[in-house]
């Protein structure tokens, strides 16, 4: 029976992983290469690792850095940052990640999308939607470039698009929720999952397993990403990369 | 020695790290010569049937291939995209297949996937073995392996099922003919259970038929 994934996401910032809170105050929790050996040693179902620097910093993708991490990964990996052409997402994934994560370059040029998917397979074309609520009437608005550029793009209207087009998989991504550790924007998931037919993942606010367990109980089939959780531990937040045993897992 | 096809897909990296660490020989073909004398090959693959196929055209290396497997009776595990190109055809693209095993890759057909994600078919699922147990020894079958994908192998042989999954359906996960085998899930990436099935292949001493 296919199961619900439990995915590690790794930020990237000046070649360290950096734990955020709501996009901002990063703070360093280690090296991406040790990091990857440590979750390795633990079975995790997948990893996402996301370079939160390119866009901004207008550069494409650290091959270097992604080339490091596929050796490493005997998991499948998701890699985001700075992928902008067909190109660079052939590259990534001739490298060894199994998919390819888009921002601002998707919500600029949907179409760059279908093009991607010709050559390495819409099934690893992933789209990384970041979103908070804005406005008056609370809706739900589209940001890029670490959470900093307002779009001006509904949510909803967006995952609609990306439905048309049938991409590999949405992550969804609060920045209201980013590092607070209280529990997943459940209702926001609900109204894209009756949009979206593929599959979804959901990044922001998971900050115990109940809170994994109560996405997977919901929506059955549905990645839970979470950042916070697998590298903190305790209320201090004391670094120590951690996840749940197969035996947490299948509970 | 197991030797790895190296025509610009799949990967190949991930495949030759885990029999580094296992401390089984492992070479990397991206000539002929370099595949002529393999006694084991892994063909990998990711990406469209027809980015595949025309990379493996475009290689130098289909020739020597086709003699190995078909002639030479050399094992092949296929992974991936190295399973749909063993077919004769996609309905992912156009160009032809290997057509070592008599089968069609199709989409699965969405509006007989009831639950919500429809496709990809992505994640963790388990297995049935129904052919060739000496690749899976070793292998938690409930646990099983990763997954990603939206086209499947039809087989014209039923007999050439290797393993079943279940996503809604069944389909067949895997497939076995005589020395070729191929597996549609990634074990580069599914942890003990891939290593354990990766060695298991470099091990294998008997070819059923």
């Amino acid at each position: 029976m296919l199961r619900p994934r439990i995915i590690p996401t790794l930020l990237v910032h000046k070649k360290g992983l950096v734990k955020t809170e709501c996009f901002k105050q990063s703070k360093y929790v280690g090296d991406p290469i040790n990091a990857v050996k440590i979750f390795n040693e633990k079975e995790v179902d997948e990893l996402i690792v996301l370079d939160i620097d390119a866009t901004v910093e207008k550069r494409g993708p650290d091959f270097e850095l992604i080339n490091n991490l596929a050796i490493e990964c005997r998991m499948p990996l998701c890699y985001g940052g700075g992928v902008t052409t067909v190109e660079e997402a052939k590259k990534i994934v001739e490298l060894g990640a199994e998919k390819v994560a888009f921002g601002a370059a998707a919500i600029e040029n949907i179409h760059l999308l279908k093009a991607v998917g010709d050559i390495i397979g819409l099934q690893s074309v992933v789209v990384v939607l970041d979103y908070k609520c804005k406005g008056l009437f609370n809706k739900l608005e589209l940001f890029t470039h670490n959470g900093t550029k307002s779009t001006g793009i509904n949510l909803f209207d967006f995952v609609h698009k990306l439905n048309e087009i049938g991409v590999g998989e949405i992550v969804l991504n609060s920045i209201e929720r980013d590092g607070k550790m209280n529990g997943y924007d459940i209702l926001t998931v609900e109204k894209v999952r009756n949009i979206f037919r593929g599959p979804i993942t959901v990044l922001g606010g998971a900050g115990k397993l109940d809170d994994i367990k109560q996405l997977t109980n919901k929506f059955k089939i549905i990645g839970a990403a979470a950042g916070s959780l697998f590298v903190f531990k305790g209320k201090y937040k004391a670094v120590l990369i951690n996840y749940p045993s197969k035996e947490e897992r299948i509970k | 020695m197991v030797t790895i096809v190296d025509y610009g897909s799949g990967n190949i990296k991930a495949i030759t790290n885990i029999y580094e660490l296992l401390k089984i020989p492992v070479s990397v073909a991206t000539k002929p010569s370099e595949l002529k004398d393999a006694e084991k090959i892994i063909l990998p693959g990711v990406g469209s049937f027809d980015y595949c196929m025309s990379k493996l055209n475009n290689s130098g290396l289909k020739e020597v291939l086709n003699r190995k497997v078909i002639e030479d009776k050399t094992p092949v595990l296929g992974i991936c995209i190295g399973l749909h190109i063993m077919a004769r055809e996609s309905e992912e693209g156009k160009l032809p297949g290997l057509g070592w095993i008599d089968g069609y890759v199709k989409k699965f057909d969405e509006s007989k996937l009831v639950f919500r994600p429809k496709l990809p078919h992505m994640g963790w699922n388990s297995i049935q073995v129904k052919a060739m147990p000496e690749l899976f020894k070793g292998v938690n079958h409930e646990h099983g392996f990763y997954f990603i994908h939206s086209y499947y192998i039809e087989l014209i042989n039923k007999e050439d099922i290797m393993t079943i999954t279940n996503y809604e359906n069944d389909f067949v996960s895997g497939i076995n003919r005589a020395n070729i085998c191929a597996v549609q899930f990634h074990p580069e990436k599914s942890h003990s259970n891939g290593i354990e099935l990766l060695k298991n292949f470099s091990q294998l001493k008997y070819v059923t038929t």
